[in-house]
């Protein structure tokens, strides 16, 4: 590391020394998924870079703008909450620690064994004190999707300011207008935090900036739809989906062309990162938030390469766009509203759109099988494996489903299930 | 003449077969010990005192242990072997259950291609460890353990738990619970663990491979468990090392 980060972590008043662990692993476990790998684009090296120094690039960016310009930065766990309305504020918004076997232990301190590990880890980042995001953050938005989440934010509100927003749990067209009118109050809510009014020309620009950002990383996976060639591992695009979440979305917007540019030249070229003939899978499910990169590390050393993501850092995070044609505040909310509605979570019900989506995406990306994947102790993913696993079999689509967490000790298990399923495409 | 050799290391056992054509010529099963490249050795010496030396044999090898096998020329793991393997015994179409001795699955054969497989979480419930772990608490064998449980009278053994379960036998031996009516439990507990792993297919053959694939009456309480007769015969035992020969071009 170029910059010795450790009077910034002090002053974010982090644990240090248990930070210093987590440091020392993490270069290892990049070094092992990551830079083994061949033929890499070029591109790769801005996200590279960023891991580097993962809790010091960002972050120090982001404390500069809340001393230097008074901007307010503001932590968000899940994608249904709209970064357009807290850009509209002059807002910054970061994604926070939780991808982590390492923060597991200090949030099973606060949370049941059996929660699920991203929200334990979440929990463990901030009061282990191991995380600078969770430092900086000046207010943590949540939102009422699954239940472990929803009790986490309330011990999470003992130790620091938290703003939950409530969800709908179906998808009617009164629950629209409900998802609309709780836009509004957050809209309040970030005015009253950043001293800034959100007029219609703010939001109208916001709107831009996040669909920009959603077109450049829709265009990275669409290089990712190519039917006889591979320009990018699905390692390598989940750690660009990955960063989107704590990236300057302009940044992020720039960086994913560019790299777009990159894999369409690859396509044309017939440059592939895996042989010809590897088998293509789509991993579905829950989130994979940094550093897990477990399923793809798996999935790409068992003779297979993934090719899109049906997960909320995947295809849930960017697909479909705000209306940019609104021009009144109560029509762009309205219009936001509608777009974050079309996004399929399992805490919906019913849930149909989710299975349209993997049918569709599976015949997008050209899949030759599909990975249903949930994090342990999601019991909404987890259940809807049945729907999803009748709906492959009848579209005639390979599907397995796992189960797994943070933890590496089920990797030879899950191995096996991985190889005998590719196997089996063979 | 050069002769295809499949190798299948599992948790427990080692399994070996040769094959002369298309038929099995000699099969030989090891305990698997501490070490899987050991067990590899030992089968490479078993196979040479048989008549099948090193140089005039390919291998693949297949199980938990198939990575620990220098010699071998290629890898595949063992649910597309048990596939293989009881596809060539017992027909290209039908149901598989693999109980092994830490994993037990359930293989769905159509045309003598895997379509669709299933697993048991990391947990010893309903594979042959459980049953190797009871008996050995009952100072019994495995196949003496099977034979009393035919007579013993239906007892409850309700832990998913392998550990809790050995505890629940141990009150039971100290309650003074006949021998038998124990084995009866711990029979039906494997039985009745397997059952909801295997996917009900209408009129389908189900075949049993495996170390239990000689265990009488556990045959026949997973076929009354899963409502249809289990086939299986004694080189089922072999059926994942089969798979793998039979995987070498």
């Amino acid at each position: 590391m170029a910059v010795d980060r450790h009077p910034m972590w002090a002053e974010l008043g982090m644990d240090l020394e248990n930070h210093d662990n987590l440091c020392a692993v993490l270069p290892t476990a990049f070094g092992d998924t990551y830079l083994t790998q061949e033929n890499r684009p070029e591109g790769m090296a801005f996200w590279d870079m960023v891991v580097a120094d993962v809790h010091g690039i960002r972050p120090e960016e982001l404390i500069k703008a809340q001393k230097e310009e008074g901007k307010k930065v503001v932590g968000t766990f899940c994608v249904y909450v709209p970064d357009e309305v807290v850009i509209a504020a002059d807002g910054i918004v970061t994604g926070l620690c939780g991808g982590s076997q390492f923060w597991v232990p200090d949030g099973e301190k606060y949370l049941p064994k059996d929660t699920c590990p991203l929200v334990k880890a979440s929990i463990g980042a901030r009061f282990g004190k191991t995380c600078p995001f969770f430092r900086i953050a000046d207010l943590f938005v949540g939102e009422t999707t699954c239940d472990a989440k929803k009790k986490a934010y309330e011990i999470l509100a003992e130790d620091a300011p938290v703003y939950v927003m409530d969800m709908p749990q179906m998808k009617r067209p009164q629950d629209v207008d409900k998802w609309a009118a709780e836009i509004a109050l957050f809209k309040a809510k970030m005015e009253e935090l950043t001293g800034n009014e959100i007029t219609a020309e703010k939001l109208a620009e916001s709107i831009k900036i996040i669909n920009d950002k959603r077109k450049a990383i829709a265009r990275v996976y669409d290089a990712r739809k190519n039917a006889t060639n591979i320009p990018i591992s699905g390692k390598d695009a989940l750690l660009m989906m990955q960063i989107a979440f704590f990236d300057d979305p302009v940044r992020c917007a720039a960086m994913c062309n560019k790299l777009a540019d990159e894999l369409e030249q690859r396509n044309a070229d017939g440059v592939s990162v895996f042989p010809a003939g590897t088998k293509r899978i789509m991993i579905a499910g829950t989130p994979m938030a940094i550093p897990n990169w477990k399923m793809h590390h798996l999935i790409e050393t068992c003779g297979g390469a993934v090719v899109c993501e049906e997960a909320c850092t995947g295809t849930r995070y960017f697909e479909n766009l705000v209306d940019e044609t609104q021009t009144t505040l109560e029509g762009q909310l309205h219009a936001i509203a509608e777009r974050y509605m079309g996004i399929n979570c399992a805490c919906f019900t019913p849930n149909e759109g989710r299975t349209e989506d993997v049918l569709r995406l599976a015949k997008e990306y050209n899949v030759d099988g599909v990975i249903d994947v949930n994090l342990k102790f999601c019991n909404l993913y987890n259940t809807e494996k049945r729907t999803i696993s009748a709906a492959c079999a009848e579209a005639g689509i390979p599907y397995l489903g796992l189960e797994t967490d943070y933890d590496d000790s089920d990797s030879g298990q899950l191995r096996t299930r991985i190889e005998a399923f590719i196997e089996m495409l063979g | 003449m050069t002769y295809k050799v499949g190798i299948d290391i599992g948790s427990t056992a080692t399994k070996a077969c040769v094959l002369d054509g298309e038929n099995a010529a000699f099969t030989l099963v090891i305990p698997t010990g501490f070490s899987s490249v050991e067990a590899g050795r030992q089968v490479l010496a078993a196979l040479a005192d048989a008549g099948f030396p090193q140089e005039e044999c390919r291998f693949c090898a297949t199980g938990y242990g198939r990575v620990a096998v220098p010699f071998a020329e290629k890898t595949v793991t063992e649910i597309t072997c048990h596939g293989k393997g009881a596809a060539r015994l017992f027909g290209p179409d039908g149901v598989v259950v693999d109980i092994g001795g830490q994993d037990t699955k359930a293989i769905v054969l159509r045309g003598g291609k895997v379509v669709d497989f299933r697993m048991n979480d990391k947990c010893s419930a309903g594979t042959g460890k459980f049953l190797e772990i009871m008996a050995n608490r009952m100072g019994l064998t495995q196949d003496e353990m099977s034979a009393l449980a035919r007579t013993g009278k239906p007892t409850t053994i309700s832990s998913m738990c392998t550990v809790f379960a050995e505890s629940e036998v141990i009150s039971l031996i100290g309650q003074g619970t006949p021998r038998e009516d124990i084995s009866w439990g711990v029979v039906e507990s494997v039985a009745s663990k397997v059952s909801p792993l295997v996917p009900q297919v209408a009129g389908a053959a189900y075949f049993l491979t495996g170390g239990l694939c000689e265990n009488e009456y556990l045959i026949e309480r997973l076929s009354a468990q899963l409502g249809t007769s289990v086939q299986t015969c004694a080189q089922a035992r072999f059926a994942g090392a089969l798979g793998a020969a039979l995987s070498l071009e």
